[in-house]
């Protein structure tokens, strides 16, 4: 419920959990994420010689592969996590959809713009209708149909539902369409990206490109995290303002005089002052009622 | 299940032969968009010879998007839908009624676009069978998956918007294998657009037996 | 061009997105932190 947060004698803030999405857990490893790129990037622009064929350019592939590799595997935690919230009904699911959706959709617009900027210097051009390119296209497009969806109003269970059959439906989508695209495109020999790429690496970068990778999978994580905390959040607060209108409206139909059932603050109360109902001091111990499924366990508002 | 998705159908296609607005407004929408693709490519040089397949499963993927939406207009007025949803017919059914309703459109439209592009891209079809097959594939795919899409986006303040975003990606397989099938039609060499068929039937089965499933669920929060 | 400039734009961009994507998360999961009770903020 949304109220006024528990004060004590001294007026401050009695903040029994955490201010944010952040915990000891994530500030650990995001010092370690920071460390990480810091080194991946020197490694990346300072210490890994050109490539033979690509010159510099091949420095935007040690930012572009993590970024496929993360983009690919939030694509893929999206449909198991739309999956299991169909077939679990958890609420913990649904929002894992909802977090690795929207990182998924950030990383994926992302490997198109490194992409796009690698493929100018390597190939002329910004974009070529290679599978890969094209499938990864449709993928963007198609988590920003899961994104509108998402983002529907309406009642949460519904919104989960509704997104977990789209979101289900994204990782077989993506593939018809790279079976499609591809097929279709070999018949012209189009290039691939791995063509362009030397078959034998040299070891320090085929190093620097690992590290990255490993570098861009913890930061992935670290994102995940807090997004997962914040959709969360965003849920309850989303479910405690529903709560908060149900009591108004059944404020709004008791018969005035009387307290009306439920209401959690005095100031929500839209019946005129009367000595049932008490004034909104700071020290009077709001019903912070921690469940929405509790309206009819609240207690009135007490003098 | 068949018996309830006749009578959906039937219901469907009832509504559509009293209101006419296929006929009167997504009939006519698809020969502008013919029209339009004339006047922006140059219709002197062949350009819209060539690119007749192309054109041509473009113009019917739009008019399917307004065919679905019209399919799902229907239901939203007077309640219908918890009418649908309180009488007892099995949900996959109403699901392939539906889907039948749609398709018998769609193809009435497909026929008409091909008059089209026919008569306004000097078009003539070769390879009857393989166009014939590709449409009665590709119809079904885009019936399928537009009323699964369609029932998601059903009753919906932002459906106009948000069943072509969603739509039309998963559409592009059955965009890039119809056309190619076409063209092999048009090249007289079927033997390569029959792969391409084979994809379209995939598509369609398989969006047929997951909507068949996923429409019940969907019904109901709709 | 040349190709440090590419590389340049490439790093500067990913960058500027991921930084500005994790200050929003941080930031707006401070803000609906405040407004929703202490013992409701975290999954366990």
């Amino acid at each position: 419920m949304i109220s006024q947060p528990a004060q004590d004698d001294r007026g401050a803030d009695v903040a029994d959990g955490p201010s944010g999405t952040g915990s000891r857990g994530t500030r650990i490893l995001g010092l370690v994420v920071l460390a990480g790129i810091a080194l991946g990037a020197y490694l990346a622009l300072v210490s890994s010689p050109p490539d033979v064929n690509m010159g510099d350019s091949v420095r935007l592939i040690y930012l572009h592969v993590p970024v496929v590799t993360v983009a690919y595997l939030a694509c893929g935690l999206v449909t198991v996590a739309s999956v299991m919230y169909l077939w679990k009904k958890s609420a913990w699911w649904d929002v894992t959809a909802a977090a690795s959706a929207e990182i998924g959709l950030v990383f994926t617009c992302l490997t198109l713009v490194t992409g796009a900027i690698w493929g100018k210097p390597t190939w002329g051009t910004f974009w070529v209708w290679d599978p890969r390119l094209t499938a990864t296209a449709m993928l963007a497009l198609l988590l920003f149909g899961y994104q509108a969806v998402r983002h529907l109003p309406g009642d949460p269970t519904s919104r989960a539902r509704r997104s977990a059959i789209v979101g289900l439906l994204v990782l077989p989508n993506v593939f018809l369409d790279n079976r499609a695209v591809t097929w279709w495109r070999s018949l012209h020999q189009g290039t691939t990206i791995l063509n362009t790429l030397q078959p034998k690496i040299h070891d320090q970068m085929a190093f620097a490109l690992v590290f990255n990778i490993f570098v861009g999978l913890l930061l992935a994580a670290w994102l995940m995290i807090h997004r997962w905390r914040l959709a969360w959040l965003e849920q309850q607060v989303e479910v405690a303002e529903l709560d908060e209108a149900i009591a108004e409206r059944r404020a709004e139909g008791a018969a005035p005089g009387t307290p009306a059932p439920g209401t959690p603050t005095p100031a929500a109360t839209p019946t005129p002052a009367t000595p049932t109902v008490a004034d909104p001091t700071p020290a009077t111990p709001t019903p912070a009622s921690p469940t929405p499924a509790s309206t009819s366990a609240r207690t009135e508002v007490q003098p | 299940m068949f018996r309830d998705a006749l009578a959906v159908a039937g219901k469907d296609l009832r509504i559509e032969a009293r209101s006419r607005v296929a006929l009167n407004q997504v009939a006519p929408f698809a020969l502008l968009v013919l029209i339009l693709f004339a006047f922006a490519l140059d219709p002197d040089s062949g350009v819209l010879h060539s690119a007749t397949p192309g054109l041509y499963w473009v113009a019917v993927l739009f008019c399917a998007v307004l065919a679905i939406q019209r399919a799902f207009a229907i239901e939203s007025a007077d309640a219908n839908q918890d009418a649908l949803r309180l009488s007892g017919l099995e949900p996959a059914g109403i699901f392939l009624g539906k889907m039948l309703a749609i398709c018998a459109q769609l193809a009435a439209l497909e026929v008409l676009l091909g008059l089209g592009v026919v008569v306004l891209y000097n078009s003539p079809p070769t390879g009857w069978l393989l166009l014939v097959v590709t449409c009665v594939a590709a119809t079904a795919g885009i019936a399928a998956a537009g009323t699964l899409y369609g029932v998601l986006a059903a009753g919906l303040r932002v459906r106009e918007t948000l069943l072509p975003l969603l739509l039309l990606p998963v559409l592009a397989p059955v965009l890039i294998g119809s056309t190619r099938a076409f063209e092999a039609a048009r090249n007289s060499t079927p033997s390569q657009g029959w792969p391409w068929v084979g994809l379209l039937v995939v598509f369609a089965v398989g969006y047929t037996v997951f909507g068949a499933f996923g429409f019940g669920p969907l019904l109901e929060e709709s | 061009m040349s190709d440090w400039g590419f590389v340049w734009l490439g790093w500067g961009i990913s960058a500027a997105v991921l930084i500005a994507y994790a200050c929003w998360i941080i930031l707006r999961g401070r803000a609906i932190s405040r407004r929703v009770a202490p013992q409701d903020r975290r999954w366990l």
